[in-house]
C-alpha cells in the first residue's frame, strides 16, 4: 500500500478520531490519503490555529491529539504550539511534510529544517530517511507523547518518501530502549511520605497539571479528605481537587489567593504532586516556604529538585502514587485534631483576605464580575478555555472548577491566541458539552482566522471577549512598575468583533449592561452555532491580589 | 526514629533535602547513545540550552554498531550534576550514563603538537618527548610533529613542557575513559 494510506491505519490503529491540519505540496499526498481515510479532518486557517486546536482536544479528553501541517512555513507555524504542548505537557503528535529527500540540505523551496528548530522543544522527534520506517516512527510516536510525562512528539515526512509502496504490518511493541519512565512509586518513600503528613502541623497539598494527566483526580481527593489536608493547586492543575470545598484554598502563585500563598509560606510540609515549582508558584525562591519540608512527587525525576530541594522525592504516576500514599496515611491513624489550629489559621485568612473587587455603580461589567456571570450562565458545567493575560487570571480565580479537563488555558508557555483554537478542539472532543472561550481582545485577535474554521464545521464554542481596549496586563505591569508610562498597550476600539464574527459566518453579539449580563450571556450560549461576544468592561483594571515578579509570598499586593 | 519503610513515627525536623550535587571536581561522563542521526545535536542542545559547559566532549563508535560512545567532561563546580544527568536521561536516544568515579576509570586523550625546532634545539625536544613518552611523528627542517596520549594531566604537563621551544599548534581529542575491572563502563 502507499506510505500514505499507511499512515491512514496506523491513525487509526492508534484511535484518532480527527485531525487538524492545512495541506501544502510536500504533504500532498498524505491528504490524497484522507480523501478515502474515513477519519475526520479539520481544515484549520492556521497551522498555529490546528496545533493549539489539537493541544484544547487532548487536554478536555485526556487522548493524544493530532495536528499536520506542510513543510518550511506550515512547521514553522507549529512551532508555538509544539513548545506550548511541552511546556504544559500536553500530548500532541505533530506530523509534518518535508522536501524531497534529493533537496534536503539544498536550501529547497518550502525547506526548513523542522527537526532542528524543533529539537528543544519537542519530548522526542523522527526523522523518517526511509518509507519502511513510517508505521514505526507513527506508532513509538504516539507512545511517547501519551505515556510517562506527556508532550508533544514530530514525524518529519520527506514527501517522495511518502508517495513510497510499502508492505503495511500494525506495529504494536515499541523499540525505545532508553524509555522506560517510572510508573509506580518507590514504597519506603511512599510510607516515609505518609509519615511526614502524620507528623505534619501545618501542612499543604500542592497541586499541579500532572495530576490531572495522570487523572489522579479521585485519588488526591480521597488523600485530601482523609487527612483534611488543605489543597491549593497552580494554574494548570486547577480542577484537579473539585471546587467549591471547604478544603479547598483556591490557585497559589503571583495571582492566586493569599489564604493559599500564605498557607504555603506557614506551611511546615508541603506535598506536591504533579507541579514543578514554577517561578510564578515560588516567587523569590530563597523565601519560599521557608518553613516547609517538601514532598515531591513527579514522573519526571528531572523536576525533582530542580527548583526546591525535595526531602521526599517519589518519582512516579501521580494517580497511583497518592492512591498508595492515602492507604499509607489512613493505616497511620494520625489525629485529625493536630491541625485544628492550623484550620483556624486558614479558615482566618479566608475570613480577611477574600477575592474581592469593587463593583461599578452603574451599568459598567467589572472583568472579575463578567466571570462570575459566565459561571452562572453556565452553572458552573462548562469547558473554559483561556488566552493569556488578565483574563486568564480573572477567570481562573472567579470560575470554580468542580472536574479536571474543564480548564484549559496555557500556562506554562503563556501563549496569546491559545483560548479560540483550543476550544474548538475541546469542542470537538467533547461534542456533548458547553465549551466556552474566555478571551482578550489581544489575545482573540491571534488566532481569531479558525471562527471561519468553527462556522464552516459548525463546532458551537461560544467566545466571550473580555474587551478592554487595552494589553491589559502588560498595561497592569506598566502601570505598577514602568510609573504608568503606557507604551503600545492601547489596542482603541479596534477591530469591531461583532462584524468580524459576521463576516466570518459566526454569530456576533455586544455586551455591555452588568443588569442584563447573565441573561445575555444565556441567550448567546442559547444561540446555535459559533458565537462571539464582545463583552465591554472596565477598561483599567488590575488583576490583584499580586505577588510582584522576584518577591515573596508574605509582600503579595492587592 | 522515622526509619524509612517502618512504622516508627518521624520528625519533620529529621528530614534532610537533597543536597544539589556542586561537586567541585570535574566529571567524565560516559554516555552510551543509540548510533541515530541528531543524537549530537540533542545532546549538545540539551547542554546549550540548560546553560552546563561542556569542557570536551568525543564521539565514537562501539563494539555494537547500533550504539555510540559520547565521553564528555564537565565541570562540577559549575553545574547540579544530578540536574545534568536526569536530564541527559530523558533524551529518548541515551541508553546508558555512566558518573565515572577517578579512581575506578583509565582515561587517555591524544594530542598533537606542532613545534617550531631547529638546530641545537632539536635534541633537546626529543628528549622532552622521550621522557613523555610521546612519538615524534613528523618531522621538517624547522618543525616537528609530536603525539602524545595519556591523562588530561599529562598532555597539559607536555605542554607546559614544549610551550618554550615555539609551540606552532595543538589538536586535542579530549578524552574518552573506560571503567577499570571485568565489568561493562
Amino acid at each position: 500500500m502507499r506510505a500514505v494510506d499507511a499512515i491512514m491505519e496506523c491513525l487509526k490503529a492508534e484511535g484518532v478520531d480527527v485531525v487538524f491540519g492545512l495541506p501544502g505540496g510536500a504533504n500532498l499526498p498524505t491528504y490524497d490519503a484522507f480523501v478515502d481515510a474515513g477519519i475526520r479532518h479539520i481544515l484549520v486557517r492556521h497551522e498555529a490555529g490546528g496545533g493549539h486546536a489539537a493541544e484544547g482536544y487532548a487536554k478536555a479528553t485526556g487522548k493524544v491529539g493530532v495536528a499536520f501541517a506542510t513543510s518550511g512555513p506550515g512547521a514553522t507555524n507549529l512551532v508555538t504550539p509544539i513548545c506550548d504542548a511541552m511546556m504544559d505537557s500536553v500530548p500532541v503528535v505533530f506530523i509534518t511534510g518535508q522536501v524531497r529527500t534529493d533537496l534536503l540540505g539544498t536550501d529547497g523551496f518550502q525547506e526548513a529544517d523542522t527537526l532542528g528548530i524543533t529539537l528543544p522543544i519537542v519530548k522526542h522527534s523522527f526523522m523518517v530517511q526511509h518509507p519502511l520506517e513510517i508505521p514505526r516512527a507513527i506508532h513509538e510516536a504516539f507512545h511517547l507523547a501519551r505515556t510517562g510525562r506527556p508532550g508533544p512528539t514530530l514525524v518529519d515526512i520527506p514527501v517522495d518518501l511518502s508517495r513510497a509502496e510499502i508492505p503495511y504490518e500494525p506495529v504494536t511493541d515499541v523499540r525505545l530502549p532508553g524509555y522506560q519512565p517510572t510508573f509506580e512509586g518507590n514504597q519506603k518513600q511512599i510510607r516515609q511520605a505518609a509519615k511526614a503528613l502524620a507528623a505534619a502541623q501545618r501542612p499543604v497539598l500542592y497541586v499541579g497539571g500532572g495530576v490531572i494527566a495522570a487523572e489522579g483526580s479521585q485519588e488526591l481527593r480521597e488523600l485530601a479528605i482523609s487527612g483534611h489536608f488543605p489543597v491549593t493547586s497552580t494554574v494548570m492543575g486547577l480542577g484537579a481537587f473539585g471546587a467549591p470545598h471547604p478544603q479547598w484554598l483556591g490557585m497559589l502563585g503571583m495571582h492566586g489567593t493569599r489564604t493559599a500563598n500564605y498557607a504555603m509560606d506557614e506551611a511546615d510540609l508541603i506535598c506536591a504532586i504533579g507541579a514543578r515549582f514554577d517561578d510564578r508558584i515560588t516567587g523569590k525562591l530563597s523565601e519560599f516556604a521557608p518553613h516547609a519540608k517538601f514532598i515531591h512527587i513527579d514522573i519526571d525525576p528531572a523536576e525533582i529538585s530542580k527548583n526546591v530541594p525535595a526531602h521526599i522525592p517519589i518519582v512516579g504516576d501521580a494517580k497511583s502514587v497518592v492512591a498508595k500514599l492515602a492507604v499509607e496515611y489512613r493505616a497511620l491513624a494520625a489525629d485529625p485534631a493536630r491541625l485544628d489550629e492550623w484550620w483556624a489559621r486558614i479558615r482566618a485568612w479566608q475570613e480577611q483576605y477574600p477575592l474581592r473587587y469593587e463593583e461599578s455603580e452603574d451599568s459598567e461589567i467589572k472583568p472579575q464580575y463578567m466571570i462570575q456571570a459566565l459561571y452562572e450562565a453556565t452553572g458552573g458545567e462548562a469547558i473554559i478555555t483561556s488566552d493569556v493575560g488578565q483574563h486568564q487570571m480573572w477567570a481562573a480565580q472567579y470560575y470554580d472548577f468542580p472536574e479536571p479537563r474543564r480548564w484549559i488555558n496555557s500556562g506554562g508557555l503563556g501563549t496569546m491566541g491559545f483560548g479560540l483554537p483550543s476550544a474548538m478542539g475541546a469542542a470537538v472532543g467533547c461534542p456533548d458539552q458547553l465549551v466556552c472561550c474566555v478571551a482578550g481582545d489581544g489575545s482573540v485577535q491571534m488566532n481569531m482566522q479558525e471562527l471561519a474554521t468553527c462556522a464552516q464545521e459548525q463546532i458551537p464554542i461560544k467566545v466571550f471577549i473580555m474587551n478592554n481596549g487595552y494589553l491589559g496586563m502588560v498595561r497592569q505591569w506598566q502601570e505598577l512598575f514602568w510609573e504608568k508610562r503606557y507604551s503600545h498597550v492601547d489596542m482603541g476600539d479596534y477591530p469591531d468583533f461583532v462584524k468580524v464574527a459576521e463576516a466570518y459566518g459566526a454569530t456576533g453579539m455586544r455586551f455591555e449592561d452588568k443588569g442584563t449580563l447573565v441573561d445575555d450571556m444565556r441567550r448567546a450560549i442559547a444561540t446555535p452555532g459559533p458565537v462571539l461576544v464582545d463583552v465591554r468592561v472596565t477598561r483599567e483594571e488590575n488583576t490583584y491580589p499580586m505577588i510582584p515578579a522576584g518577591k515573596a509570598a508574605r509582600e503579595m499586593e492587592g | 526514629m522515622g526509619e524509612p519503610g517502618t512504622s516508627a513515627p518521624l520528625s519533620l525536623q529529621e528530614l534532610q533535602a537533597a543536597e544539589s550535587l556542586h561537586t567541585g571536581r570535574k566529571h567524565t561522563l560516559s554516555i552510551l547513545v543509540e548510533n541515530k542521526a541528531g543524537v549530537l545535536t540533542r545532546i549538545a542542545g540539551l547542554f546549550a540550552r540548560r546553560g552546563f559547559n561542556i569542557d570536551t566532549l568525543t564521539v565514537g563508535p562501539t563494539d555494537d554498531p547500533a550504539l555510540s560512545r559520547v565521553t564528555l567532561t564537565l565541570d562540577g563546580a559549575l553545574h547540579p550534576m544530578d540536574q545534568v544527568t536526569k536530564q541527559l536521561h530523558k533524551l529518548i536516544n541515551v541508553l546508558k550514563i555512566r558518573d565515572l568515579e577517578p579512581s575506578e576509570t583509565v582515561s587517555r586523550e591524544l594530542a598533537l603538537f606542532k613545534v617550531a625546532v631547529d638546530g641545537p634545539q632539536r635534541g633537546e625536544l626529543m628528549q622532552v618527548a622521550e621522557i613523555f613518552r610521546s612519538k615524534v611523528v613528523d618531522v621538517d627542517k624547522r618543525s616537528v610533529v609530536i603525539e602524545v596520549t595519556g591523562t588530561t594531566e599529562k598532555v597539559e604537563a607536555f605542554e607546559r613542557m614544549v610551550r618554550p621551544f615555539g609551540l606552532i599548534e595543538m589538536m586535542r581529542t579530549g578524552e574518552i575513559a573506560i571503567s577499570r575491572g571485568r565489568q561493562e563502563t
